[in-house]
């Protein structure tokens, strides 16, 4: 038994137990939570390199093709929702349609960096389709629907770079959505969060992902009503949702 | 009802009260989302003089969302006191600020239940920070459960101890960090990872036990859907303190899955149990500009009028704790430092003048312009204009929702520097504990075996 306070990290992640300078925080864990910070921000506003995400799905045999969404630049994207869940109209128009049933798209979201680093090997890991992979640069989630439309899916699977925190800035999450159309809802979709080594590892999403598409495709619906049996009803935020 | 005002030669035209508020409205993105806010600074300034010369019987005569499609409208109009009026009815908007500047701590008090949150709202639009400090530091809100929160000189911390997946030796340990650093006066309260009745029933026990075990003149709270907290109620779990998140139009709670009729419901099952030892403020709310527009339900009114219109909500329920969580939103709502800082004293103004115990979540995301800077800024202002309460998490860093606060350290900073001590039954349990946060070991008083942690 101890009453050191240090040993209150056994327990948690949090940063407990910082030890004090005055009232502040000892020089080093001031500055370690600075640089958590900065990686943070660097992951928000680093751009995607869809050349090299081209390339990587093209190493596995995939083809892509990229998009834009109407939000020209990450100001307007964090500034205009709206914006950044339509595709341009120029890119709309070259989207190949009626291949496949299931329709990936990799969105850069708040972290490109995560889609970067998880999203060619998710989809290597999931059964192949013969569409093209759709990348989208300034997407948010909805965008998904937009491109779904235009193409013909059936569904679509949209994988986009979470919100970063200070723990993770490379966290990615799926959004999977049948029948998508512009307006579908939140609650029409089913998500599975913090994908990445630390968290959900790649393989886990990938069954998890499997296992919502299987059962997707046999109700023919996504959404509240499709629950995923693997895991508990993710909270609706505590706070403001 | 349209209004005119002409500055430097130009006519603005503003066509109905709510988008004359909107366009008074200092600058922020949320406003400007919702295509409501003002197209030039002149606009604003017109907009401004125009509000200034407004009769507040203007205001109340004219509801902003009408009085038959929305229930926290007939809340307002309902519960509106003439006589606590009188004093300011035939007053303009830039009268009452001048009214507000004079008042002393009396006069506030008598005056909050003839002000509403459009009355409010509007008069701090005309107001610089300076102003929204130093009347709010003159309102007194006095709440208690088992401990006295809200008077004068005092200081207190929500201990937010939350975990990614709600294990409960992790929330405990953070919980001990905070009780160490002074924090949990005002509440120790978790947010759950997951909303389910069986893991909020697991973290009320815990915590329940926690404070029994050391004794702590404080209440315990988690966060869960007010649903869920009614079930736990049913199934015999400790509830200390009925949560939810709360806005200020009917569609908008309805967003939420609440009602006035589904509060009063909770309210009346959290004071059944009678648990509060010294007074039977039961329910603790959180609010946060934006979240009307978020849901699509905001009918063209402002962030910050409908922000305040979420006050009249909470104060229809005697709360023990309110607070806006500020910056939480995003930056398509509040985009930097700046218009959170502003938010954050104009939230904190309007709710202490309408009568609640009000705290701020000083706060951002990670895709906000703002840092830790920005907060220290905000947390020192706030500290000026008597906030009742604000939160403690380790270090800052929310590991469960993924976004900074304040942390245990923070508020020692802001006790110290102005001369705040926390609720006098938990400064008497903490002298009584012989904690000391400068030393690097917790007394056998609060050793982390007496809650299993070895």
């Amino acid at each position: 038994m101890t009453n050191a306070v240090s040993m209150l990290r056994r327990f948690t992640a949090a940063r407990v137990a910082l030890g004090r300078a005055g009232n502040g925080l000892p020089t080093q864990a001031h500055l370690a939570f600075q640089a958590a910070h900065a990686a943070a921000r660097d992951a928000v506003h680093a751009p995607l390199d869809t050349a090299a995400l081209q390339a990587a799905f093209s190493a596995i045999g995939i083809d892509s093709v990229v998009t834009h969404s109407l939000a020209p630049d990450r100001r307007t994207y964090l500034l205009r929702p709206d914006l950044g869940r339509r595709l341009r109209d120029s890119d709309r128009d070259a989207l190949p349609s009626g291949l496949g049933e299931v329709v990936f798209v990799v969105c850069d979201g708040l972290s490109a960096v995560a889609v970067q680093r998880h999203a060619a090997p998710l989809i290597a890991a999931m059964a192949r389709s013969a569409a093209p992979v759709v990348i989208a640069e300034q997407g948010r989630v909805a965008l998904g629907d937009d491109i779904g439309a235009a193409m013909g899916a059936a569904a679509v699977a949209v994988l986009i770079g979470e919100r970063p925190g200070l723990t993770a800035a490379d966290s990615m999450g799926v959004y999977l959505t049948w029948h998508p159309a512009i307006g579908r809802t939140d609650a029409e979709r089913n998500c599975i969060s913090n994908i990445r080594p630390e968290g959900l590892p790649i393989a886990a999403a990938a069954a998890k992902l499997t296992w919502l598409i299987t059962a997707m495709q046999h109700m023919r619906l996504t959404g509240v009503a499709l629950k995923d049996e693997q895991d508990s009803t993710p909270a609706q935020s505590a706070l403001l949702n | 009802m349209a209004f005119r005002h002409t500055l430097s030669g130009t006519a603005y035209v503003f066509d109905d009260i709510a988008t004359l508020l909107a366009r008074a409205t200092p600058f922020r993105s949320g406003d400007a989302l919702a295509g409501l806010a003002a197209g030039s600074a002149a606009e604003r300034v017109a907009a401004q003089m125009a509000l200034a010369d407004l009769p507040l019987t203007t205001i109340l005569d004219n509801p902003v969302i009408p009085y038959e499609t929305d229930e926290v409208t007939r809340l307002i109009q309902d519960s509106h006191d003439q006589a606590a009026f009188a004093p300011i009815a035939s007053l303009t908007v830039g009268a009452l600020r001048e009214f507000l500047l004079m008042a002393d701590s009396a006069a506030l008090t008598a005056l909050r239940p003839g002000l509403t949150p459009e009355i409010v709202a509007a008069v701090s639009k005309i107001m610089r920070l300076q102003d929204l400090i130093a009347v709010a530091a003159k309102c007194r809100v006095v709440t208690r459960f088992r401990n006295t929160i809200g008077l004068p000189g005092r200081l207190s911390v929500r201990l937010q101890p939350n975990h990614p997946t709600d294990d409960p030796l992790g929330v405990a340990a953070s919980t001990l960090d905070g009780l160490l650093l002074g924090a949990g006066d005002a509440v120790i309260g978790v947010n759950p990872a997951t909303d389910n009745v069986d893991a909020t029933c697991t973290l009320l026990t815990m915590l329940d036990a926690v404070r029994e075990r050391y004794a702590i003149p404080t209440q315990t709270c988690v966060l869960a859907h007010v649903t869920t907290t009614l079930r736990a109620i049913e199934r015999g779990a400790p509830v200390d303190l009925v949560f939810q998140s709360i806005a200020g139009t009917q569609a908008a709670n309805d967003s939420f899955g609440v009602s006035l009729a589904l509060l009063r419901e909770a309210r009346d099952a959290a004071l059944s149990l009678r648990r509060g030892t010294i007074g039977d403020n039961a329910m603790y709310f959180e609010t946060g500009q934006g979240s009307a527009l978020s849901a699509n339900a905001h009918h063209g009114v402002d962030q910050q009028t409908v922000e305040a219109r979420a006050y009249a909500v909470a104060r229809a329920f005697a709360p023990l704790l309110v607070n806006t969580v500020v910056g939480f939103i995003g930056p398509e709502y509040l985009y930097d430092g700046k218009q959170i800082a502003r938010a954050g004293l104009e939230d904190h103004f309007c709710g202490k003048l309408l009568g609640l115990p009000m705290g701020v979540d000083v706060c951002y995301t990670n895709h906000a312009e703002a840092d830790q800077d920005d907060m220290d800024s905000l947390l020192t202002l706030l500290g000026a204009a008597g906030v009742t309460y604000i939160m403690g998490v380790p270090g800052a860093d929310d590991i469960m929702l993924s976004y900074q606060s304040t942390s245990f350290h923070d508020a020692l900073y802001l006790r110290d520097l102005m001369r705040l001590r926390p609720a006098p039954e938990f400064e008497a349990w903490l002298n009584r504990m012989g904690i000391d946060s400068a030393a690097g070991q917790f007394p056998p008083t609060l050793s982390p075996a007496l809650i299993g942690l070895g």
